[in-house]
């Protein structure tokens, strides 16, 4: 079946099969393998995408259902050649280990902060609680998410300024 | 932190050992530009989906692959009888056994690999999974050691000739005599019974492979997900009968091991055939419940613990007797002598002269595995039985049980410490550990608390766990796997414009060696942390090394990078009286410069000198700046530390909750202080989830109760605990560092602490163990039935 995707920015018509599932359309057709597969049950997260801005596991999505929608992946975090805040945020705070569940985060991480700029402990936390870490006990991930919000932030404050 | 700082020989921009340098690997993790193994696509790939056992215990009669085989993109349909014909169809383990790549007369258990399908497509090869009959002879399970090791249990490996039993070994370790003795002369003796569950290292990315055999070379390239890929190169050559220097194992951006990546899986062994036989690359990735059912389960311990104590509360002696759950093959990663792993460091941190330990292994229907969970070989069942006892100890006594670990530490002048058991501890200061953490929780006032919200009633526990690790295996007298030492190895190789390579026979699997190893070489050669790459995982590339896991790399490849960064500074010097045109004794050295004695001004740089070692050497000079050292400790390393936790225990919901978690830790001289508290809160996390709720068990049948993250439960970020972190440095004296090695203290640590924790609040009930998990229904029982009493 054919299917129109718009994936960061960018439209995209295939074909793909009906029973395939979004995340194999990302990572197969697609050609984005900054989503990852970590559990197959909707229960890891680490395959989490935003489609049409709202957080979705992609491994419990068939691509037929993102015809005619917008999906952002990691790749689509960086804009103009420069890092999301939320990217620098993670490095600064140390907000990953091995990287696996790190581009989900993020991802999730910007959809709060969209939401909410300035999360408490408890929102972020709440917030991410679809999605494991197995490396950092999420301890630098809280902080890197509240220190992009901070970021985002001080750049618009100093934009208006 | 400040005695991590008082260390600092390097300016920021240099970035040697103390300072939280920014993660260089994080570049590619943050754009989604990692290179994971199902990252990897080759032209011409085929993929590969593997039949599993749905039964624990059965004979096969027969498979029928007609149907699979006919189903349009399927290209091959792989059995036991197939890789018969290559003598594949069983391998080694790392334990000396022998393990079914894919089964011929039994299946052992459930998840049992049965067949391989190869495909042009993933979805085609699952499709086809449903298209091959086996028509299985239901045998009775085994599920637990102790009804393997039961008169006329069914004999699970009746593959090895002459076995009429279940057990796996028979091992012990420290002096029965003098135990008993010490027993004899006790005025109390404390008992354990404690079953320490099975467990699963689940890391977020499960395990694979990419096989791709050039037909026209036999260059066998593999991607794999391999936490030791120069071992698995010398097995996959010993098992294959490929010539070694055909293998090329490339062990690409691993998403989390903890021990789940060190051993062999027959996945990888059939993707290998299947790429040899078919001549285009064949890629296999686990699924999650294939990796929970069948891959590096870890723990099964059933373990009895006791102690011998004085009226005055100073341990005399230990005994303990375990019956370790192999499952279906005896596949431990663990060093060849000791057969229960490193479990006989279950003295811990205490002094005293007598232990005993008897350990049995039995098969079962279970996976096999007994890989060590993010522990270094067993060294987490042996924390956590002494620190339990060490608790119900002090109860017994009457004593409090930070005043009876006190009392009965080793002291720091009785370093090094020789153990009951053999071990030799490098160094240590448990009391100064110990205290930093009651203060930080107020310890006296935490008590009256106590006793103030008990007359409330209000469960308040407070745990206590001081363990000792022994970590960074070996020396290569005593430690091996599967017959390979236990050294590794770093190749360090100075360019001319004075940028660095340094190649590491260890893997980092989201520790940060691309960040920590090259602060070593910054350390030591003043060279800045960004001006070095860090390579391994490719085996073509990178010097010979067994790996990491166990805490090694630090201790070990972290050794051999700053003594071939100190060789090369020898040679260094030599170049810079070559320059300087002194004598190599009137140079001093300072980061990145020598310089003439008296004469600060006179000096070359670092990249001076490398540009000479290409460019302008003396006469007789071999040229470059490069070279490689294979490192065999002379001693395991023994970080150590102290948590106190602080729980709220419901005794209408049996529900508990973390207050307060505090980890004084002391892994020595810490690299990147940053990375070191990452890896704790790491840690402290997979402790409490083994502690609240994290298992894998079976019903009677062999059924696996745990096959996905619905049932095999993984704190979130709402569930897991808030942390405290402080440190002790008491550096290890025979590093060259002096560092220790930090991955696994918090995992081997923690458990003991959270439960003892909540016995602890349980106390007015009388309550003296709850096995782990300490789940609710645990909890709300053991107080119905101490209510009943």
């Amino acid at each position: 079946m054919e299917i129109t995707v718009t994936i960061n920015g960018q439209a995209r018509t295939s074909d793909v099969q009906p029973r395939k599932l979004l995340v194999d359309y990302i990572r197969s057709d697609a050609e984005l393998t900054g989503t990852h597969i970590g559990c197959d049950t909707t229960s890891c997260g680490a395959c989490t995408v935003l489609l049409d801005g709202v957080p979705v596991k992609s491994c419990t999505v068939f691509a037929v259902q993102a015809n005619g929608k917008s999906i952002t992946t990691v790749e689509g975090l960086r804009q103009n050649g420069q890092l999301h805040p939320i990217q620098e945020a993670f490095k600064e705070h140390h907000g990953l280990q091995c990287g696996f569940c790190t581009p989900a985060m993020m991802l999730v991480g910007t959809a709060l902060l969209d939401k909410n700029p300035d999360p408490s402990e408890d929102d972020v936390r709440w917030a991410i609680s679809g999605n494991i870490c197995r490396c950092t006990g999420y301890v630098n991930i809280v902080k890197s998410i509240q220190g992009a919000g901070k970021a985002i932030q001080a750049q618009a404050s100093g934009q208006a300024s | 932190m400040t005695t991590t700082h008082d260390q600092l020989s390097t300016s920021v921009e240099v970035g040697g050992i103390g300072h939280s340098v920014r993660r260089a690997e994080d570049a590619r993790f943050i754009q989604g530009a990692g290179n994971y193994l199902d990252d990897v696509k080759l032209p011409g790939m085929l993929h590969m989906a593997i039949l599993r056992s749905p039964v624990a215990h059965a004979k096969i009669l027969s498979i029928d692959t007609a149907d699979a085989l006919a189903l349009p993109g399927v290209v091959a349909v792989i059995t036991g009888a197939d890789l018969e014909g290559y003598n594949l169809a069983w391998m080694p383990t790392l334990s000396g056994d022998t393990q079914a790549v894919l089964a011929t007369d039994k299946v052992r258990f459930q998840g049992q690999e049965v067949a391989a399908v190869i495909a042009e497509d993933p979805y085609t090869a699952e499709d086809a999974l449903a298209l091959i009959f086996v028509d299985y002879d239901d045998l009775p399970a085994v599920t637990n050691p102790r009804q393997a090791m039961a008169e006329g249990a069914p004999v699970i490996r009746d593959d090895k000739e002459g076995k009429t039993d279940n057990s796996v070994y028979h091992w012990e370790a420290g002096d029965k005599e003098l135990t008993d003795r010490a027993f004899a002369e006790a005025d109390l003796v404390v008992s354990l019974d404690t079953h320490y569950p099975r467990s699963h290292p689940a890391p977020l990315e499960t395990c694979g492979a990419v096989a791709d055999v050039n037909p026209a070379t036999g260059k066998a390239t593999i991607y794999l997900t391999s936490q030791a890929p120069h071992a698995h190169r010398t097995l996959f050559a010993l098992v294959a009968g490929l010539p070694e220097q055909n293998i090329r194992i490339i062990s690409p951006d691993i998403g989390g091991g903890f021990g789940n990546k060190v051993p062999i899986y027959p996945g990888y062994v059939v993707a290998t055939a299947a790429s040899l036989v078919i001549g285009k690359p064949v890629k296999w990735v686990e699924t999650r419940t294939e990796n929970l059912i069948s891959t590096g389960f870890a723990r099964d311990y059933h373990m009895h613990g006791e102690l011998a104590v004085s009226k005055e509360g100073r341990i005399l002696g230990m005994r303990t007797h375990l019956w370790s759950d192999q499952g279906a093959f005896y596949a431990d990663a663990q060093p060849t002598k000791f057969r229960a792993g490193l479990f006989h460091i279950c003295t811990g941190s205490y002094d005293f002269p007598a232990a005993h330990v008897v350990a049995d292994g039995a098969y079962t229907n279970k996976a096999p595995g007994g890989v060590a969970y993010r522990c270094s070989f067993r060294v987490t069942e042996a924390s956590y039985i002494i620190e339990r006892l060490a608790q119900n100890a002090a109860y017994e006594l009457g004593m409090d049980p930070a005043e009876f670990r006190m009392k009965n530490f080793i002291r720091p002048e009785q370093f090094p410490y020789h153990s009951p058991t053999g071990f030799v501890y490098d160094s240590g200061d448990y009391h100064t550990a110990l205290q930093k953490a009651l203060d930080a929780v107020d310890y006296p006032n935490l008590l009256k608390e106590q006793e103030e919200a008990r007359k409330q009633g209000r469960y308040l526990g407070i745990g206590i766990a001081s363990f000792t690790e022994v970590v960074g295996a070996g020396n290569s007298r005593d430690y091996d796997i599967a017959g390979l030492k236990m050294f590794d190895s770093a190749e360090l190789r100075i360019h001319p414009t004075g940028k660095a390579i340094l190649k590491l026979g260890v893997k980092s699997q989201g520790q940060g060696h691309e960040t920590t190893f090259a602060q070593i070489v910054a350390n030591e050669l003043g060279i800045p942390v960004t001006d070095i790459a860090v390579i391994e995982g490719d085996t073509d590339n990178t010097p010979y090394g067994l790996g990491t896991y166990a805490s090694r790399s630090t201790p070990v490849g972290g050794a051999a990078t700053a003594v071939i960064a100190r060789q090369l500074r020898e040679k260094a010097r030599r170049l810079a009286a070559h320059l300087l045109e002194a004598s190599d004794e009137d140079l001093e050295w300072e980061p990145g410069r020598f310089y003439i004695k008296g004469a600060p001004e006179k000096g070359v740089t670092i990249q001076d000198v490398a540009f000479a070692a290409y460019t302008n050497m003396p006469d007789g000079m071999e040229p470059g700046l490069e070279g490689v050292h294979y490192y065999d400790p002379p001693n395991m390393t023994y970080p150590f530390g102290s948590y106190v936790v602080v729980v709220e225990v419901d005794p209408e919901t049996g529900v508990w909750e973390v207050e307060r978690m505090i980890a004084v830790d002391d892994c020595g001289v810490r690299i990147n202080p940053m990375i070191v508290e990452g890896q704790i809160t790491g840690g402290l996390t997979e402790g409490f989830a083994k502690a609240n709720m994290q298992w894998i068990t079976f019903d009677n049948d062999g059924n696996c109760i745990g096959s996905n993250f619905m049932d095999y439960l993984i704190p979130t970020a709402w569930e897991t605990p808030r942390f405290e972190l402080d440190e002790t440095v008491t550096p290890s004296p025979h590093h060259p560092i002096g560092a220790k090695g930090v991955g696994e203290s918090a995992t081997v640590g923690s458990p003991a602490a959270y439960v003892n924790a909540v016995i602890d609040a349980l106390r007015p009930f009388g309550i003296t163990n709850i096995d782990m998990p300490v789940l609710p229904h645990r909890v709300w029982s053991a107080i119905r039935e101490a209510q009943a009493r």
